[in-house]
């Protein structure tokens, strides 16, 4: 295991060899396919974002900013801003449900540990049509809920409960909570006894040393899993579209919408762009933040 | 001083402090956090064994949404496209993401750190800007929408699971496992063929899994990029759920259920017999 200081500071393997023309044809496949299924189509989309587009619908290359100013109307900008609030809040409640849970995973012996990180990924790889189905079956008019309440006559007429805000953050929660209790579990799990003890033994009641020593430690893991719940929250459609019914859209369903029904693609593709920024963003400040969280 | 505050692995849920009500507290929440995530789907397998259409009431078990899923020709069709899509995209995602990631680790490229950063990206970008940025791929290359498009998206956000899960199986490698087969007087290639390649065998396979479950489960990409022919079965399914409650939904749920818990099941296997990973 000889890493030179080369290798070391470029962070490369030890055994990276100098690239031959025989290396570049075995690499030419991932090449050819991160340009032209990862690069060029986003390059198109930025591109589409900058166009007009016909009476057909189809996309004219040319350079306008229309779309983007479009983007401001308040219209499209509430949407914009409940698409995040929903996140947020789904992030949010993930958080607080599911540090717990992954606090006492990461502390459980290795047994228990493996049988309850089994029990969590399960639902994980499920598909999250089943699990929304599921919460529909429950919450709709003639669903279990409903049913419940109506013969138990503690309601007189069926509530509804589908199509609500409640309902679309209710269906973000129950689809992304394993995606925060698993990188918090990571660092839960890392976590090095004797701090916590050192804690104890200066005199930190369990709170204290909770929220001084185990919540600093294990941030990184909080900040993955915000992530890891907030981008794609923001961003699903297909979720918000089948709990909120379209009442209340969000804007992965006006994105959806924009490049289907409605015809207009450089404006989806505007929005799009939008969002693919509000992602850059978030990303760097949680970049910069677990960097500062490591300088401390 | 440790004894008033004992940390041994007696107890289920050991905590700092061994304080008591904070075991109870975090005991208890966890078991309500499972309750939630497993209610809805205990529910849901019950009522598939319901012989009243919708509603509350159980009136009697029976099998008869099970043999009407069976007998669905729709879901049959969608489903046998998702197998197909799913095993030719897994087939090309696990070769391209295995030889991508050999060449990352094994030779130094100009534009490495963009490659690295690249491959990211489909990981990282939200679905549905997959699937715009590839429709509007498609529509330039004028290439009908059809079980092309669909494999190319597949193979596009799956083989970077691929290529980062054996990227750390090769981090992992003990650099003088080549070496030594060259000293024995393998060719590069025998060396890849007949040490290295059997060494990744279990990140590839663990690899494919991974891709074979997220191609078999994606909606949002794909319903961009197909054409009506193509259909996934999770596409099929979406527009079950839009029109309402069918009890034949509970039992293909049901049945998706299972084959996630043996997906599940089996790739836990694979890691527990190659530790280290």
């Amino acid at each position: 295991m000889a890493a030179d200081a080369d290798s070391l500071r470029t962070g490369l393997p030890p055994s990276g060899h100098q690239a031959s023309w025989r290396s570049w044809l075995l690499l030419a496949p991932l090449l050819l396919w991160l340009g032209m299924f990862v690069l060029l189509p986003t390059a198109l989309l930025v591109a589409t974002s900058f166009s007009r587009r016909d009476d057909m619908g189809r996309v004219i290359y040319s350079f306008t900013l229309d779309n983007y100013q479009r983007c401001f109307d308040p219209t499209w900008l509430s949407i914009f801003g409940s698409s995040i609030l929903y996140a947020l809040l789904a992030t949010l409640i993930c958080v607080v449900v599911g540090y717990p849970a992954a606090y006492t995973i990461g502390r459980a012996s290795p047994r228990n540990r493996r049988l309850l990180l089994t029990l969590v990924m399960i639902p994980f790889w499920t598909s999250f049509l089943i699990r929304t189905y599921a919460w529909i079956s429950i919450l709709s008019e003639e669903g279990l809920a409903n049913g419940f309440l109506l013969s138990a006559h503690i309601v007189p007429a069926p509530i509804g409960m589908m199509y609500t805000p409640f309902a679309i953050v209710l269906g973000l929660v129950y689809n992304y909570l394993p995606f925060m209790i698993l990188p918090i579990y990571t660092s839960v799990e890392k976590l090095d006894n004797s701090l916590i003890e050192a804690a104890y033994d200066l005199g930190a009641g369990p709170l204290r040393a909770f929220s001084s020593v185990i919540i600093p430690l294990t941030r990184p893991g909080i900040a993955a899993g915000a992530l890891l719940v907030f981008v794609p929250a923001i961003a699903m459609y297909a979720i918000t579209t089948l709990m909120g019914g379209g009442s209340n859209p969000t804007i992965g369903e006006v994105i959806q919408n924009q490049f289907t029904r409605a015809r207009n693609q450089p404006f989806g593709a505007a929005l799009g762009v939008l969002l693919m920024l509000l992602f850059l963003v978030s990303f760097i400040l949680m970049g910069r933040k677990k960097n500062t969280a490591h300088a401390t | 001083m440790s004894d008033a505050h004992p940390l041994g692995r007696k107890t289920l849920f050991h905590l700092p402090g061994g304080n008591a009500l904070m075991r109870w507290f975090c005991g208890s929440w966890t078991s309500a956090v499972f309750a939630f995530l497993y209610l809805p789907i205990v529910l849901l397998v019950l009522f598939s064994f319901n012989q009243s259409k919708s509603g509350f009431h159980w009136e009697g078990f029976t099998l008869q949404w099970y043999e009407a899923l069976f007998r669905n020709q729709i879901l049959l069709r969608a489903f046998t496209n998702s197998l197909l899509i799913g095993t030719v995209s897994t087939l090309l995602a696990t070769a391209l993401g295995t030889l991508g990631a050999w060449m990352l680790y094994r030779y130094r490229f100009p534009i490495h750190r963009t490659m690295e950063a690249l491959i990211f990206v489909p990981m990282i970008m939200p679905e549905i800007l997959m699937g715009v940025s590839l429709l509007v791929l498609f529509v330039n290359l004028s290439l009908p929408l059809s079980y092309l498009t669909v494999i190319i998206a597949h193979v596009t956000f799956t083989f970077p699971f691929v290529l980062v899960g054996m990227q750390a199986r090769l981090q992992g490698m003990d650099p003088s496992l080549e070496e030594a087969a060259m000293d024995l007087g393998a060719t590069p290639r025998q060396a890849f063929f007949k040490v290295i390649l059997p060494y990744l065998t279990p990140a590839i396979a663990s690899g494919a899994l991974l891709a074979f479950s997220l191609s078999l489960d994606d909606y949002i990409v794909t319903v961009f990029v197909t054409g009506a022919e193509s259909q996934t079965l999770p596409l099929k399914v979406y527009g079950m759920v839009r029109v309402g409650l069918n009890p034949q939904l509970n039992a293909l749920s049901a049945l998706g259920i299972v084959l996630t818990m043996i997906l599940v099941y089996a790739s836990e296997k694979l890691k527990q017999s190659h530790p280290g990973e």
